[in-house]
């Protein structure tokens, strides 16, 4: 019994120990379970939220393109898909075997769908086929009992519905690329299209609307339970653009396959009505996705056709530019209208011989008809009177040789060469024969067709320096808010004397309308209608000296590459202009013979649209601000005034 | 072998039943209510699959509890070594022919049931190392040589379990029997010199650790490092605890555990989803049960007359706070990842039936308390 005591004392003692230890732990769950629960509770709820929360971008429906009108040009097409969901389908081989008797399924999408449904989450749906025909929906519909885990979704997808025709102004849409990200969310779902050319992507943050979001409760295997909340986006504004889609549609046949690009702007406001750039690409096929064989053609191709020629081709005016020239002359005062030079077929300027178009020469010619007939050798010697520096300066404030801010992307300036320029750029003074090159738009002369389109516009409109403008207005959403894009102010003068500017566009008219014009065969010969503008026919090469004692070949004769551009800027109706319209036709060949008939087409249809009395192509809006006002309702049968200049 | 001169060495079965401390078995279906509360959440509101099942398995233990606690102490004295080499032979046999589950061969399969041979070892070491030092007088204990045969008790047991590999048991097992050890009065520098050892012996561990068990280690030590690997259990049992705060998130809406974030939630975890769903105020009143349960468990010792009641009871005692603490550790990231179930709560029946069978003997020593035994057994003599 005494040891037993002495063993239950020496027990109780280290009961006692193990106690005191066991009370200790417990306060430390305790203490742990205060630190957790009270101290740290608020961050492991945030993260509790996480954990299960989940955001989803909804993305905003792309905003439509319309033209003038309201005519749709670019629009969302609802896109059926074929999605199955590998958990559900079971035997996913089998259902893609199902599915393939029903829309054809490549070997590719078989192989593709199979290895993502061993990488994916089973319950994630995988897309079989994309842009289905609604027969083909209707008859997997009708088969879903027999396709488990096979469903029909609809998404959205950015149609071009007149790609040939429209393919330059709008642009076009394609995924994002690593370079675009901006930290929007929206950028970064896949699938997400942005503008990367054209007006999709000036307007492009109008277009895309702003996402909404849907907050999901997610389990730990990333499935949805339920929906939390939704916070719905802003669709993308309507872009209506200045653009007639009928008159586009027109211009764009009409220029057909050549490589070639037409601009018809409305002379008062600006407005581009046409903007045709030949040939185009496919604009779906971008947001389709090329291929690299694919996207190799485009770029090959002689005919560029992802080039918008009309705001980035860079052509020599040729004689187009001479309305220039001639302004300078009389502006700067170093020739009158009636002072007479006399054309023998060349000039001589050192032991340089500077040809004109005309072998035998003109005889004796003044501004009238040195611009009519389009004379070389009148303009060489304005041009020398002048010098380059002051052409350049007046090819400037006509609008050659400067961007315009144009809501396109990429439009380009040219070049106006001054002496100053010249010198810089090469090291080389400026020579003698450069300024008698220049004076017929040809040598270091570079300009778009839109700005030769311009400099047409400024001449007639009553010298104002009119701006191209390419969008009507923005719509925002789906609300009534418009944003409009009018300029609210009249353009200002250019500051040039109103008689020369009317002398110079007396001239324009006679190259089309006075028999010995250049474009004479071109004119318009319904009363009311006729237009007036100059040709320009401009070398792509350097002829020598031999070849022009051989003779020179005719234009069919040359390989496609070494024949002319034809040139032809015009505006009707000459009585009250309204309209200006440049054509450039790569290697098309004279610019009377090939260029005007364009124009002529173009400027008629435009004139016959504008008055068919809908009254929508007139510039409401506008009215007392500009002689566009006055000008709007074109007499029948007022006659057109004949050239007064000569 | 039971002389029958001592009046209070044999009760009648019905004073037995009076004696059985049926509030101490209200405390354990308390806790248990516990369990099939959560269970029945756990399995979002439903007594499938879990809840009805553990309610079945409660009902039976409570029945074998109550068997056991009327048996006559020293039969479980008598048959002490016989459950000690029987436990042997089925953790043996689990080498040979058990059933591999969750990566570990633990279990054994019978006709209709499986079980752990290593649950009821834990049961059988205790009652082995309990008769043992009934036997050794306080000088016999100081002795090194009387401790060779419990120690070998306990490293054969322990190195089988640590072979399926069963991390978790064999620490229980060692920190049950070092409990024992102490209570028996072994000197604590021999604590302190096995401890030196053991420390020196970390890096020879180290080197037979499995691979996922050194992982569970260095994932205890920085969860952070790697949240979606071995780190995200720990780190996933912080988020629900955590985010329960004070009151909790309210019965059945809980989001972390029904979100499928917590692992096993219905079993080792299931302490976290407790104290995300009822709070911390959920936690501690479970934590106040255990509490409760542990000091009737003293008190019980304390009172019984006979040294091996005595060990027994507090071996008992000492494993269930084992089970407790090292679960309830586990899951607020105090201490490594070890697969503990949280006694009573936890769903799984092998558990349960072992802590009932502990029980049963714990109230066997209370309702024998009075019993004197001599050192085999017999009526003390001195």
């Amino acid at each position: 019994m005494l040891r037993d005591a002495e063993r239950q004392k020496l027990f109780t003692r280290r009961m006692a120990l193990l106690a005191g230890g066991k009370l200790a732990l417990f306060s430390l769950l305790a203490g742990r379970m205060y630190y957790l629960q009270v101290l740290e509770s608020d961050r492991y709820k945030t993260l509790a939220d996480e954990n299960r929360i989940n955001l989803r971008l909804l993305p905003p429906p792309r905003g439509r393109i319309v033209d003038r009108y309201g005519a749709p040009l670019a629009v969302n097409e609802r896109n059926f898909r074929v999605l199955v969901t590998p958990e559900q389908a079971g035997d996913l081989e089998a259902t893609l075997h199902a599915i393939g008797k029903i829309v054809p399924v490549s070997e590719e999408t078989s192989r593709r769908i199979l290895r993502e449904a061993r990488r994916r989450r089973s319950f994630v749906p995988l897309t079989v086929r994309e842009n289905l025909e609604w027969e083909d929906v209707a008859r997997i519909e009708v088969n879903a009992p027999d396709l488990p885990g096979v469903m029909i979704d609809v998404g959205q997808t950015r149609r071009y519905l007149y790609p040939a025709e429209t393919a330059h102004v709008l642009g076009y849409v394609a995924a994002v690329s690593e370079r675009e990200l901006t930290g929007d969310p929206l950028l970064e779902l896949p699938g997400f299209r942005v503008g990367k050319s054209g007006v999709e992507k000036i307007h492009d943050l109008a277009l895309r609307g702003t996402g909404g979001s849907s907050q999901v409760e997610v389990n730990a295997f990333g499935r949805v339970i339920r929906e939390l909340a939704r916070k719905e986006g802003q669709p993308g504004g309507e872009v209506r653009l200045t653009i007639d889609l009928e008159l586009q549609k027109s211009v764009a046949k009409r220029l057909g396959d050549e490589s070639a690009s037409a601009v018809v702007l409305d002379v008062h406001t600006g407005e581009v009505l046409t903007l045709v750039s030949t040939p185009a690409y496919d604009p779906n096929a971008f947001n389709r996705g090329l291929s690299g064989e694919e996207w190799r053609n485009l770029n090959r191709d002689s005919l560029a056709p992802l080039v918008n020629k009309a705001i980035t081709g860079l052509y020599a005016p040729g004689s187009t530019f001479k309305i220039a020239v001639a302004l300078a002359a009389l502006e700067r005062g170093v020739v009158t209208p009636g002072q007479r030079v006399h054309c023998p077929g060349f000039l001589e300027l050192g032991d340089a011989r500077f040809h004109c178009w005309r072998k035998r020469g003109h005889g004796w010619v003044d501004l009238h008809t040195g611009i009519s007939r389009s004379c070389d050798v009148y303009f060489y010697e304005l041009a020398r009177r002048l010098g380059v520096d002051r052409i350049s300066q007046m090819a400037n404030r006509l609008g050659l040789g400067v961007t315009h801010d144009l809501d396109l992307p990429g439009e380009r300036a040219g070049l106006m060469p001054t002496r100053k320029w010249k010198l810089e750029a090469t090291g080389v003074p400026w020579q003698g024969g450069e300024t008698l090159i220049a004076g017929v738009g040809q040598g270091y002369i570079l300009s778009t067709p839109l700005q030769l389109a311009i400099m047409t516009a400024r001449l007639v409109n009553g010298g104002l320096a009119v701006t191209p403008r390419l969008t009507r207005e923005l719509r925002v959403g789906f609300s009534e808010e418009i944003e409009r894009r009018e300029s609210t102010e009249p353009f200002k003068s250019l500051g040039l004397n109103p008689l020369h500017v009317e002398l110079v566009r007396a001239a324009t008219d006679a190259v089309v309308n006075e028999p010995g014009g250049t474009a004479y065969a071109a004119r318009i010969a319904k009363r009311g209608f006729e237009m007036g503008g100059k040709t320009g026919t401009t070398q792509v090469r350097r002829i020598s000296k031999a070849e022009r004692e051989q003779g020179l070949k005719k234009s069919h004769e040359l390989p496609w590459i070494e024949r002319d551009h034809a040139l032809f800027v015009g505006y009707a109706p000459v009585a009250a202009p309204r309209y200006a319209a440049a054509v450039v036709v790569e290697h098309g060949g004279g610019g009377g013979a090939v260029a005007a008939p364009i124009v002529r087409d173009i400027l008629l249809l435009t004139q016959e649209r504008g008055r068919r009395g809908d009254g929508v192509l007139r510039t409401a809006g506008r009215a007392g601000l500009t002689p566009s006002a006055l000008n709007d309702a074109p007499l029948p049968g007022r006659t057109a005034p004949s050239g007064t200049g000569g | 072998m039971l002389s029958d001169t001592f009046d209070r060495n044999r009760m009648p079965l019905r004073q037995k039943f009076r004696e059985i401390h049926w509030f101490l078995i209200l405390l354990l279906t308390a806790i248990a209510g516990f369990g099939f509360v959560m269970l029945y959440s756990a399995a979002g509101g439903s007594l499938e699959p879990w809840a009805s099942r553990q309610m079945a398995r409660f009902a039976v233990g409570v029945a074998v509890l109550v068997a056991i606690a009327v048996t006559d102490i020293r039969i479980w004295f008598k048959y002490a070594y016989a459950f000690y080499a029987v436990a042997l032979v089925f953790l043996v046999l689990v080498e040979v022919a058990g059933r591999i589950g969750m990566g570990a061969q633990r279990w054994l399969s019978f006709w209709i049931f499986n079980f752990q041979p290593s649950e009821l070892m834990k049961v059988s070491l205790l009652l082995a190392l309990a008769h043992y030092f009934h036997g050794g007088s306080a000088e016999d204990v100081r002795r090194p040589l009387f401790l060779f045969i419990p120690v070998a008790m306990v490293a054969v047991p322990v190195g089988l379990v640590l072979r399926q590999p069963d991390l978790g048991t064999a620490v229980m097992l060692m920190l049950a029997a070092a409990a024992l050890f102490f209570l028996a009065g072994v000197r604590i520098w021999k604590f302190v010199a096995v401890g030196l050892v053991a420390v020196a012996a970390v890096p020879i561990t180290w080197q037979l650790l499995r691979g996922y068990q050194r992982q569970r280690v260095l994932s205890f030590l920085d969860p952070d490092k790697d949240p979606l690997g071995s780190g995200y259990h720990i780190i996933q049992a912080k988020i629900a605890l955590g985010s329960g705060g004070v009151l909790g998130k309210g019965f059945l809406q809980g989001t972390q555990g029904h979100l499928s974030f917590l692992p096993e939630k219905q079993t080792d975890f299931i302490f976290t989803m407790l104290a995300e769903e009822l709070g911390m105020l959920g936690g501690l009143a479970l934590l106040a049960l255990y509490g409760l349960v542990l000091l009737y468990g003293y008190a019980i010792a304390f009172s019984s007359r006979n040294h091996f009641g005595r060990l027994l009871a507090m071996g008992i005692t000492c494993m269930f706070f084992l089970y407790v603490f090292i679960n309830i550790a586990m899951v607020m990231g105090l201490i490594p990842v070890v697969g503990v179930p949280l006694p009573l709560v936890s769903y799984g029946g092998t558990a349960m039936m072992a802590v009932m069978i502990a029980f049963g003997l714990l109230l066997s020593v209370h309702v024998h308390r009075d019993v004197i035994m001599g050192r085999r057994g017999g009526p003390d003599s001195f």
